[in-house]
């Protein structure tokens, strides 16, 4: 174990926040300019993994295992949720046949 | 009498609740007899207070405690002494005459019963006034009768006019309240107690820089201004003959108006501890006099003539306060009282005999068909002019001489007044009674005597005015001045005060007979005028002289008034009503209101549906607060 946390603390770690960062910045940019809601959900994943990423090397370089559990939680959270949001997705399409959110603007006064 | 002093206002009082609940119930004859009786019964007892006043000395009963504030306290009590005896004698005595002719009189009219409860009401309140043992109480009857003559004046208040003309004397009534309460106000601050027994006591002996008595003084007597028609409240009186003419007798010549002349007499203590004021007070009535005589010259109404003469008559009054001569003015005030009501009622007679015309230029010679009311009147008009024996003669000359040694010029001016006062008041005589009939042929036709109702009241007063000056004879003419004595506790305390300036006997002699042959000059002058040579005031749109002009009309007072003062407070209200009511407070509530609605409108476009704009104002929020809780910390 020590030999495996001396290797992965090669890379320095401010290499893995810039990483995480942007990443987490493009999945961002993903949610407010894309129309394809299945293209919104897909940036909202890339969102959670660059946080699984920032965590587990955090985790890494403390030597702390906290940071993996939760790493754990998140994804089976990113599970739960993509399975209710894709259903709703697909009761939109059966809907009002497009999944383009400009679409979808009801809700208006 | 003790027991029963309660009795004498609660009787007007009853009978105005009986007369007013069924005045449409009662017959006339029903309710004429309650409301004259229940007068009559209070005059009653009047004498017999009277009559125990003058031999055991001043009644005081506790009715009730009223309310007392820490250390001050005020009763409910009535104090009759001297000079409220004699009020009482006045008003139910000359009351119930008046009563006894409104039978006559008002006989004709359908609110018959609310007149009778009316005049009831206002007796109530002018016995409450005097009666008072506080200034409290009288102030209570001093309201009341600014109310009753309200009612009264506007009695026929479906004429717009007449119900202009009692909202005006109320108002002006109202304005020397104002001036009544802040002197209330301060004798309270100043002596812990409104109580006559209290007050006047400790007055007398207290230092003059003690007690602001000049202005306490200064302002009751802009109370009695406002009451008493002096300059500059005196407009609403001649406007107020819009009322029945027994009104006119009852409360502006006999009762209400002396309510002022009244207060001044009892507090003869403060005024005599604030000479200034006493000079402010002799030379207003002196002046107010002097207006009021030159605008009666030329009036042709003979009502306003009457008005006019009372403005005059109780300038003369004040003239008698304001000179120290408090004796003379309330003899001045009971003579006033006798005549005065006596050549309302006549007055009243005629206008009743010439099918309500009030215009002397249709007048004339009516003295062979309205015979008693031509000789009452001639009495009452030698008894105002101040010609021996009558009446007039004595309380004016006496007023004249306390004047003569205050200061000669204001004696000067009274006996000028004197003189044209004889004049006005023989040419509304000459007018009305002499020459040729001068209206029409209708009235001609139905010119007859009153009925007895209205005679007997203007006989009774008739010889009041010649025999009433008998009870103060001066002693250069061998008298024993009867009334000065009796009055003289109540006038104790100024006395000890003021110094007595006692005339010669041959300068008394020389100023009645200057006043006297005045007198006699002026009705010489009217004779010529409007019997030898048959003048008659020309019609309303015809040009007169300058000055007769101007006497015409009034001095443009009303007018000066107009301008001067209801302008700029209709300005000022316009002022409010325009800017700030519909402006700045309309606008400030109703801006509140437009403000929600544009704000709403606004913030509503925030809902565009767009998820994609929810999403991006998510993400600016989240950030938003990122950056807060970084920066702040």
């Amino acid at each position: 174990m020590e030999s495996f946390f001396r290797t992965a603390q090669t890379v320095p770690l401010n290499h893995y926040i810039l990483l995480s960062a942007i990443i987490f910045a493009i999945g961002v940019m993903g949610v407010l300019i894309r129309r394809n809601a299945i293209v919104i959900f897909m940036s909202i994943e890339l969102m959670l993994n660059s946080v699984n990423l920032l965590l587990t090397a955090f985790s890494v370089y403390r030597g702390d295992a906290t940071g993996q559990v939760f790493v754990f939680f998140i994804m089976a959270l990113a599970a739960a949720e993509v399975a209710v949001g894709l259903a709703i997705i697909v009761m939109i399409y059966r809907n009002t046949n497009s999944i383009d959110i400009n679409v979808l603007n009801r809700l208006k006064w | 009498m003790d027991k029963y002093i309660w009795l004498i206002p609660l009787l007007p009082l009853a009978g105005f609740l009986i007369n007013g609940v069924g005045r449409n119930a009662f017959s006339k004859g029903v309710i004429g007899f309650i409301g004259s009786l229940v007068i009559l019964l209070s005059f009653g007892l009047s004498v017999a207070a009277f009559l125990q006043v003058k031999s055991s000395g001043p009644i005081n009963v506790t009715v009730f405690d009223w309310f007392s504030v820490n250390a001050f306290k005020v009763q409910f009590s009535f104090l009759v002494d001297q000079l409220s005896a004699l009020m009482l004698l006045i008003i139910t005595g000359v009351g119930f005459l008046i009563h006894l002719y409104s039978v006559g009189y008002m006989h004709h009219d359908e609110g018959f019963g609310k007149f009778f409860s009316y005049l009831n009401l206002f007796v109530f309140f002018m016995l409450l006034l005097v009666l008072g043992s506080n200034y409290l109480i009288m102030f209570i009857g001093w309201e009341g009768v600014g109310l009753c003559s309200y009612l009264l004046i506007g009695f026929w208040y479906t004429n717009p006019d007449y119900a202009d003309a009692a909202k005006k004397a109320f108002i002006m009534n109202r304005i020397g309240d104002l001036g009544f309460i802040i002197g209330l106000f301060l004798l309270i601050a100043y002596f812990g107690s409104i109580t006559f027994s209290d007050i006047f006591p400790k007055a007398i002996h207290m230092s003059p820089g003690e007690v602001p008595f000049t202005l306490i003084t200064i302002l009751l007597f802009v109370g009695a201004v406002g009451k008493s028609a002096q300059i500059p409240l005196f407009t609403w009186l001649p406007d107020a003959m819009a009322g029945p003419t027994p009104v006119s007798a009852l409360i502006h010549a006999a009762t209400m108006v002396t309510a002022g002349v009244y207060m001044v007499a009892r507090s003869n203590a403060l005024f005599s501890m604030a000479p200034i004021t006493m000079n402010i007070v002799a030379v207003i009535g002196l002046a107010t006099a002097v207006l009021a005589a030159l605008i009666a010259l030329s009036q042709t109404d003979i009502k306003k003539v009457l008005a006019y003469s009372t403005v005059s008559q109780l300038g003369y009054m004040f003239l008698g306060l304001g000179v120290g001569a408090y004796t003379g003015a309330f003899f001045h005030v009971l003579t006033h009282a006798f005549f005065k009501a006596l050549l309302f009622l006549g007055a009243g007679s005629v206008i009743h005999a010439m099918s309500n015309e009030q215009d002397m230029r249709m007048m004339g010679g009516l003295k062979d068909k309205l015979k008693t009311t031509y000789w009452t009147m001639l009495m009452g008009t030698i008894a105002i002019s101040g010609i021996p024996p009558f009446a007039g003669f004595f309380s004016k000359d006496e007023i004249l001489a306390a004047a003569f040694q205050h200061s000669t010029t204001m004696w000067v001016i009274g006996v000028i007044t004197a003189m044209l006062t004889s004049f006005y008041m023989f040419r509304m005589l000459y007018l009305t009674f002499y020459g040729k009939f001068r209206g029409t042929s209708e009235q001609e036709h139905h010119l007859h005597e009153s009925p007895q109702t209205i005679t007997i009241p203007l006989i009774i007063l008739a010889v009041l005015s010649v025999i009433g000056g008998f009870i103060n004879i001066p002693e250069v003419l061998g008298g024993h001045h009867w009334l000065a004595d009796f009055l003289a506790p109540v006038f104790a305390p100024s006395a000890s005060i003021l110094e007595h300036k006692e005339a010669t006997a041959s300068t008394e002699y020389l100023l009645m007979l200057a006043s006297v042959a005045g007198a006699l000059l002026a009705l010489g002058y009217a004779y010529i005028k409007y019997v030898k040579n048959n003048h008659v005031p020309v019609a309303d749109s015809e040009e007169r002289p300058g000055p007769v002009s101007l006497s015409y009309h009034k001095f443009y007072v009303d007018e000066i008034y107009d301008w001067l003062i209801r302008k700029p407070l209709d300005a000022l209200s316009v002022f409010f009503y325009k800017i700030v009511d519909l402006l700045a407070i309309d606008g400030i509530v109703n801006g509140l209101g437009k403000l929600s609605v544009k704000s709403s409108k606004g913030l509503r476009l925030l809902q565009s549906g767009n998820v994609g704009f929810y999403i991006f104002m998510m993400v600016a929020g989240i950030i938003a607060i990122l950056i807060f809780s970084l920066v702040k910390i």
